[in-house]
């Protein structure tokens, strides 16, 4: 099993819903507190484990927003875990999520750095690395009814811009979608394999303006009205 | 990357102390300049322990949370970090075996003193080379994935130990033309190789950029919004940024206080400085070690930053 998110770049709108979710779930979780610097003062700052970025691709008239957001990619060969000298962080065999044991991190920071995907940040407060965790204490929870046992990004996503599942089974609907709609890692050169997929945006069908049809009795009604009515 | 103070100090500090103590053995083995007593030896070996102790103490100061730094041991057989500390640690019996050995100078204990003594210099150089490949290995920050940086750290920590060594020889009266060869060859191969690393990281590689970091591999990609209000870890860890011509101004910093000035004390005392010469010849190419080591933090950028819109890296 592989489990991971395939994230549609096509239907996200940038609400920031997901990270303030994901903030919400695991600073209770398993991982928790995640710390906050400063939260009410001049410079707010503080750990999370999704980030949403917006870009501009392209250049006008042809030009697109593209929200963007990135948690930990849960990488196949993950140097993260490779470079690590203490054991904390790890990869579980059973599913494919890289976790940081917190009784073991010294906060060497050495795992940050060899993450190309600022999937992983420091707890000041605790001294130890913190990462999306995939919600493990939560999708594996079975008090919780089975629609819910997912990820607290996915269940609060408002467009269904995510998506959670095994990446491993060809036939399972993460598997699917990015088969349809060519789904891809970010930075394959180097070589990490993540698991998490972006679906690229679809490129729409302008809907007409133009040569709508004769107007109908109640739209020369509207503009006979607008003509008399001045406004 | 952010350059932590404790981190230069530590690989300065160290590669000094285990170049010392390796070039020591082999300068005693090959009775250079005569041939440091016993008792020098020892006072040496201290030397290098100061050296390399105080590194690795400043290497925990760097940990968020040092209670688990007996951990790092751990990983042997996947992590760089924790082969440094090992091999680290293993060279301290090593090396303190044939200190006390020499310090006694048993003439029957002899083959025994120089096998703990070649072991512990060989130690010694292959920590300093994994701590090279801690940086060297890693595949997100293109200044540092290259063979070139565990071959400057080992060619530097020689360079400065080579220098610590020509100051215990002039304080122990020996012959000083082998020890002032040695540090001006040392001092030219590290110059050389540091050079060739300069000039490597200033070509623009074939490296990770925002299009492919992104998927938008088509089009030019703009940064609109980072996606938070003030700062984080991420931009604190590796949005440092150092303008072009101070980076150069402290190239030749480097170079002038690094390499220029020792070797020209070295050559102004024609090989035979006394004391404080070989003490200013080694403080100045300590200060330029530094400055190099904080070159070579400040100067890598890390592929995170092209999600805080950087174009390349």
């Amino acid at each position: 099993m592989r489990l991971g998110l395939v994230i549609d770049l096509d239907v996200c709108v940038g609400c920031h819903a997901c990270a303030v979710a994901c903030k919400e779930w695991n600073a209770s979780g398993t991982t928790a507190p995640l710390t906050d610097y400063e939260p009410y003062g001049a410079e707010p700052s503080g750990v999370w484990f999704n980030r949403i970025r917006h870009y501009e691709v392209g250049e006008y008239p042809h030009n697109k927003t593209i929200n963007f957001p990135m948690s930990c990619m849960h990488c196949e060969d993950a140097a993260c875990v490779t470079v690590c000298p203490t054991g904390a962080s790890y990869k579980r065999a059973e599913d494919g999520i890289v976790l940081v044991d917190q009784d073991k991190c010294m906060g060497c920071n050495l795992c940050s750095w060899a993450c190309p995907y600022g999937a992983r940040e420091l707890d000041r407060e605790s001294g130890t690395m913190k990462k999306c965790t995939l919600c493990v204490d939560r999708i594996y929870d079975t008090k919780l009814p089975f629609e819910e046992r997912q990820p607290a990004c996915v269940l609060t996503c408002p467009t269904h811009a995510r998506m959670f599942g095994d990446l491993d089974d060809p036939e399972s609907a993460v598997s699917q979608r990015v088969r349809e709609r060519e789904g891809y890692q970010l930075m394959p050169e180097l070589g990490y394999n993540p698991t998490n997929h972006y679906l690229p945006p679809r490129t729409a069908t302008p809907i007409p303006t133009e040569n709508m049809g004769k107007p109908g009795f109640k739209d020369r009604l509207k503009s006979l009205a607008n003509k008399i009515v001045k406004r | 990357m952010h350059p932590a103070f404790s981190v230069i100090f530590f690989t300065v500090s160290s590669g000094a102390g285990f170049g010392l103590f390796a070039l020591l053995f082999f300068a005693d083995v090959l009775k250079l300049g005569g041939g440091l007593s016993g008792e020098q030896i020892a006072a040496t070996g201290a030397i290098a322990f100061f050296f390399v102790i105080g590194g690795l103490l400043s290497s925990v100061l760097h940990l968020a949370n040092p209670k688990n730094a007996w951990r790092a041991f751990s990983r042997f057989r996947t992590s760089w970090l924790s082969r440094e500390g090992v091999f680290a640690v293993a060279f301290f019996p090593f090396a303190f075996g044939y200190l006390v050995l020499s310090w006694f100078s048993l003439a029957n204990l002899e083959v025994l003193r120089l096998l703990l003594g070649l072991a512990a210099a060989l130690l010694a150089w292959i920590t300093v080379f994994s701590t090279g490949m801690i940086y060297g290995s890693l595949k997100t920050i293109r200044q540092w994935n290259t063979p070139l940086v565990p071959a400057n750290y080992l060619a530097l920590g020689n360079f400065s130990g080579s220098l610590l060594l020509l100051a215990v020889a002039a304080w122990a009266g020996l012959i000083l033309a082998p020890f002032a060869y040695l540090a001006g060859s040392m001092l030219i191969f590290a110059a050389l190789l540091k050079a060739i690393y300069y000039f490597w990281i200033a070509e623009p590689g074939a490296g990770p950029s925002i299009q492919t970091a992104t998927g938008f591999t088509r089009a030019q990609v703009r940064l609109l919004d980072a996606g938070h209000t003030h700062g984080t870890f991420l931009t604190q860890e590796f949005g440092f940024k150092l303008a072009r011509e101070y980076a150069l101004a402290l190239k030749f910093l480097v170079f002038v206080i690094g390499f220029i000035v020792p070797l020209a004390l070295l050559i102004m005392t024609s090989g035979k400085p006394s004391l404080t010469w070989s003490a200013l010849i080694t403080v100045a190419a300590l200060v330029g070690l530094f400055a190099e080591r904080w070159l070579f933090f400040a100067e890598a950028r890390h592929v995170v930053n092209l999600y805080h819109g950087s174009q390349r890296c």
